[in-house]
């Protein structure tokens, strides 16, 4: 590799732009995909492999090609700089995601509780709008006020978000799903947030809950099973009320 | 099976580095595998020729050998394209053998 080409590519890979490096084997010529000038066939190539997010070998116009993507990190973005939040930010780095904290209470999204974290100290409502989740964003909520939370959610279903999970247990859950679907989702659009939030693995403090968020996101951007919502929850069922009051 | 940033080793900063400190640099990277190899197509192994290692191309079991062609690579100015059974010889020897194959690229950081 040519060291003005890896300093390209290290250039283009800090500014979170999707780049693939493209190698032929036969004598390591190399090109950019798409800063450089190369054939049709082989931006097709480029522009598959970022799709794909998988790196391999091509023969390309007769000749063995190494397609290498380099996509910009996956984001997580959290509502709520809390202590779940706090116990996911270590993990995410390590399995490949950026983390982003949303949280319009200064007093919580502290550089201090969440070193290494971006921080947005926003209503969630405008963070979201400006962070602009997409096909590589998971967002999850976790303050557990639907004030916050809520606007969160609405931006979460109106984009791509390869996930989107909010903590709260079935009847929270319910209840938000009512108030989401005056706000014009779906049933089916609904079905799209993990509810409660994480893999069933009767987590209880706040890192085991982190890890179960965190497995959940990485279940559903590997395409296992295990990463799909589960279906919606019952209506809440009347309470009976024994004794005094409503 | 991706090779974007989630492979949070940076080898192409340690690589741009230790050649902006005067080193000498080769770059390995897996091309193809076949089975269970280890580390999927992309995974990247820097080597000095001073002898210093950083990243993978397997568990472990043909870095030796990478190493050495990197080496090669680094005097003749050529890269080369490197062919594993993991299963082979070579890999028992260092007690590893996963059964896959594996393909790496060795070139010359010029």
């Amino acid at each position: 590799m040519k060291a003005a080409t890896l300093a390209r590519l290290q250039e283009e890979r800090a500014a979170q732009r999707p780049v693939v490096l493209l190698t032929r084997l036969t004598d390591g010529a190399e090109h950019l995909w798409p800063l450089d000038a190369v054939s049709d066939a082989l931006a097709e190539a480029a522009r598959a492999a970022l799709g794909s997010e998988k790196a391999g070998t091509l023969t390309i116009g007769g000749e063995p090609w190494f397609v290498h993507p380099h996509n910009p990190p996956l984001r997580i973005i959290v509502v709520g700089a809390v202590h779940i939040a706090q116990a996911m930010a270590p993990m995410a780095a390590p399995l490949g995601f950026q983390m982003i904290v949303v949280d319009p209470r200064r007093a919580f999204a502290t550089e201090e509780r969440l070193p290494g974290v971006t921080l947005n100290t926003d209503w969630p409502d405008d963070a979201m709008a400006v962070l602009k989740p997409d096909g590589r964003t998971a967002v999850v909520t976790l303050t557990h006020d639907p004030k916050l939370d809520d606007p969160a959610l609405d931006a979460a279903l109106r984009s791509d978000a390869f996930y989107i999970g909010a903590l709260g247990s079935r009847r929270t859950h319910a209840k938000r799903v009512a108030r989401l679907t005056e706000l014009g989702h779906g049933t089916e659009a609904l079905a799209r947030i993990h509810a409660p939030v994480g893999l069933d693995i009767e987590a209880v403090t706040a890192p085991e809950i982190a890890l179960s968020v965190m497995a959940e996101i990485v279940a559903a951007r590997r395409g296992a099973a295990l990463g799909e919502p589960r279906p919606l929850p019952a209506p809440a069922e009347p309470r009976v009320s024994i004794g005094v009051g409503a | 099976m991706t090779t974007d940033l989630t492979n949070s080793e940076d080898i192409l900063a340690t690589a741009a580095a230790w050649r902006a400190a005067g080193e000498q640099v080769a770059i390995a990277t897996v091309v193809e595998t076949w089975g269970s190899s280890p580390r999927p197509p992309g995974s990247r192994l820097a080597v000095t020729a001073s002898g210093k290692l950083m990243g993978s191309v397997s568990g472990g079991c043909i870095e030796g050998a990478v190493a050495d062609a990197a080496k090669q690579a680094m005097a003749s100015g050529s890269p080369q394209l490197l062919d594993f059974g993991v299963s082979d010889e070579r890999a028992w020897e260092v007690g590893l053998s996963c059964g896959g194959k594996v393909k790496v690229f060795v070139e010359p950081l010029t």
